[in-house]
């Protein structure tokens, strides 16, 4: 019936492409892998190291997510926080930084190592760090959002000739909750200019108060040759991006990761979308001018 | 298709529908069709022809549906029912993988365990509306990146026989979409249903070669050209028969335009937020996955199951749903119908097959909505102009 389906295909109207590169082969089926280091981050929050995969998936770029399964249990999308090894094409070894929040995380931050968390993916878009060669980076994180953004970091340092100043404004509810703060104090000696505020201070916090927007003027930006990665809760990324924007920044040089619900990361389940967007799809990481008049519609 | 010219027309005699049902068995599909249940005519496998709903019409009318006793034998004169081909093959409920935690010398492994093998369905009785929303899901589930497997299993071993329309619905508006009550194409047979005369008799056009190899073992003869005309005839005048229209100028603007619109509050008033009209329609996707594992906890098994926007849990991040009022999540049918799917997918989501107007318990007509969208569009912009 191939006839019928090319006709059929062809009395489509215009559809938009199907973004370039390989396919996941069983795109539905959890490859699974062994927890073969886990670091509590924080006291909710876990950095997850994956190998020895049965089958490895396809290799992930900063910005992409994995569907992680706990056998039983579910699964839910997490951001890719560390790329590893990705020898021929394949992610071989992935770092997953979750924070447990429901049933899912909670099974997943639970995992001991040895044990095995199924992947799927790499689904979505990703940061397109590359993007910003010969210009300055400017990363903004919120809470877990750090994690996703942690790529950036790591292949920027990688690749450091090729960029100009990088700098890291990071917020977390209480010094208690600041990831990777050892990874940190050691960007910071790499050359990342990294500043950091919570929203609660403790006795032995001597740092900033207050919320990460506050952190974008002292840091003394480029706007004009500066790319932007922004990841956090919605309304930080709105404050952020805006404020970003403000000072100059043109939208579309501002990247935003967006969160909506996810029960497949694949395009089928349809529960992602944001007006347009299949945000597993055409998402999770957006430009501003895209997502800034779909962020602002209440309820979209 | 390339190159072969299209086979003449051939008749098939009410008689020659048994042999229609052996010759498809033959080839081990499994027959799906129109049948009379429980008061309507419902999508289920059909163990012979007789079980198809000969002398059975229906009226339907918001919030409306009844079987009505038709004048004639016709087995396919009523128009859309509560199910549509989307529950074969995009069912409403399937495994997506199973799985064993095995403990081994070597330590534990997850072991899947055998996937069936897709079954192959003839689906019989087809209408061109719904053919288009077969493509349409086509696009959705295999024509992206990554093709849904169960999807893209029944859709390949799938074998469609379109039944064109002559007597479209009071719910119908087919040709607003953009469609019509002829199908060209999409189908491996295409069949228009006579009963003039007391006369009844299918003509049949062949689609595909796997269609021209199932119409050779079925008893038939050539058709005669008056025949044809006739039967093409019944077919282009219920395109104008349609029970509705749709506004269909510069939808997906208009209902991006009517983001905020304060029509939502009056849609929302009588909405009751059941989802029933993404269960009929012939193109809403959405599904949900569920996990289950036996006593043990080795054993695990991925479900996945219909799910609708108008669930209060379907737009759910930690610390709450995003679409919580019946307001958001109107809207986002009607615009994902109508609008958004054009940037998703490439084409409306909607074939104007009637089914959410009828099944809608509240009686609302997406035909009706937009209207009053857009007629209090031109309003604001009317009030504007004014000095
Ligand atoms: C692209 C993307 C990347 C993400 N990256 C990370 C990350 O790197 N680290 C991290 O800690 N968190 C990340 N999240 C958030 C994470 O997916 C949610 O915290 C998680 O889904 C919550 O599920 P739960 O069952 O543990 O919790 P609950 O909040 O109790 O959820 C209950 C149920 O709600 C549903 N649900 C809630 N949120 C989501 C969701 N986003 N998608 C699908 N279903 C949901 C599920 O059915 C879930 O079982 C990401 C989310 C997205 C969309
Ligand atoms: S939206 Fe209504 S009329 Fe349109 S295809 Fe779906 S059920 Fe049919
Ligand atoms: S209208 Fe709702 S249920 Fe139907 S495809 Fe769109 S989001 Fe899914
Ligand atoms: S997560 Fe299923 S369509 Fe995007």
């Amino acid at each position: 019936m191939t006839g019928q389906r090319t006709a059929q295909r062809t009395a489509q109207p215009t559809a938009p492409p199907a973004p370039a590169g390989p396919a996941a082969e069983t795109p539905a089926v959890p490859r699974f892998y062994r927890v073969a280091s886990r670091r509590e981050d924080t006291a909710d929050t876990v950095t997850l190291e994956l190998t020895e995969p049965a089958q490895p998936v396809p290799a992930f770029a900063p910005g992409q997510f994995a569907m992680l399964t706990a056998f039983g249990v579910g699964e839910v999308p997490i951001s890719v926080s560390g790329l590893g090894d990705s020898g021929g094409g394949r992610a071989r070894r992935l770092e997953h930084t979750l924070r447990a929040v429901g049933a899912v995380t909670r099974a997943l931050h639970a995992a001991p190592p040895g044990s095995l968390i199924g992947v799927r993916g790499p689904f979505g878009t990703g940061w397109d760090v590359a993007s910003a060669a010969g210009r300055d980076i400017v990363i903004v994180a919120g809470g877990i959002g750090l994690a996703p953004l942690r790529p950036v970091v790591l292949s920027a340092l990688a690749d450091r000739s090729r960029y100009g100043r990088i700098v890291l404004l990071a917020g977390a509810r209480t010094p208690g909750d600041l990831l990777y703060a050892g990874e940190l104090e050691r960007w910071s000696r790499d050359g990342v200019e990294v500043a950091v505020t919570v929203d609660r201070a403790d006795s032995a916090w001597s740092g900033e108060v207050g919320l990460v927007t506050a952190l974008i003027e002292p840091a003394g930006l480029a706007p004009g040759n500066s790319v932007a990665f922004v990841c956090g809760p919605d309304i930080m990324m709105r404050f952020t991006a805006d404020a970003l924007a403000a000072r100059g920044l043109p939208a579309s040089r501002i990247r935003v990761s967006l969160e909506r619900n996810m029960r497949c990361g694949a395009g089928w389940c349809g529960h992602c979308q944001l007006g347009p967007l299949l945000v597993c799809r055409d998402g999770p990481v957006v430009s501003y001018d895209r997502a800034a008049p779909l962020m602002r519609v209440r309820e979209l | 298709m390339t190159g072969t010219a299209t086979p003449a027309p051939r008749l098939i005699d009410i008689d020659g529908l048994p042999a229609l049902f052996e010759a498809l068995r033959g080839r081990g599909y499994t027959v799906v069709g129109p049948t009379v249940r429980d008061g309507a005519i419902v999508v289920a496998e059909l163990a012979s022809a007789a079980e198809l709903p000969f002398g059975w019409g229906v009226e339907t009318e918001a919030g409306r549906y009844r079987l009505r006793e038709r004048s004639d034998t016709a087995a396919f004169g009523h128009s859309a029912g509560p199910q549509s081909w989307k529950t074969v093959l995009h069912p409403a409920r399937a495994k997506l993988w199973s799985a064993d935690r095995v403990t081994g010398s070597a330590g534990t492994s997850i072991v899947e365990t055998g996937a069936a093998e897709p079954p192959r369905y003839a689906l019989l009785g087809v209408r061109p509306c719904d053919v288009r929303a077969i493509g349409i899901l086509d696009q959705v589930l295999t024509g992206g990146r990554h093709a849904d497997p169960v999807y893209r299993g029944r859709r390949d071993g799938a074998f469609v026989i379109a039944v064109e329309c002559t007597e479209p619905g009071a719910t119908c508006f087919c040709t607003s979409m953009g469609g019509g009550p002829g199908a060209d194409s999409g189908f491996d047979l295409a069949l228009t249903e006579l009963t003039d005369g007391g006369d009844h008799r299918f003509v049949v056009r062949t689609g595909t070669a796997a269609g021209a190899g199932v119409l050779a073992d079925v008893p038939s003869r050539a058709a005669d050209e008056a025949t044809v005309r006739h039967a093409a005839t019944a077919v282009a005048e219920a395109a104008g028969h349609m029970g509705r229209t749709m506004p269909t100028q510069g939808l997906p603007r208009l209902l991006a335009d009517s983001r905020e619109s304060p029509h939502w509050d009056d849609v929302a008033s009588r909405c009751l937020t059941c989802g029933n009209c993404t269960m009929v329609c012939p193109t809403c996707f959405c599904t949900t996955t569920e996990d289950v594992t036996d006593l043990t906890g080795d054993h695990a098994e991925r479900w996945r199951v219909w799910d609708s926007c108008f669930a209060l849990d379907f737009s759910y991040l930690h610390g709450g749903s995003v679409r919580t009022s019946g307001q958001s999540r109107y809207r986002q049918w009607i615009t994902h119908k109508l609008g958004t799917w054009h940037d998703q997918f490439g084409s409306s989501g909607c074939v104007g097959c009637g089914r959410c107007i009828a099944w809608c318990p509240a009686g609302i007509d997406i035909t009706q909505e937009v209207s009053t969208l857009a007629s209090m569009l031109e309003q604001a912009a009317a009030d504007e102009d004014k000095p």
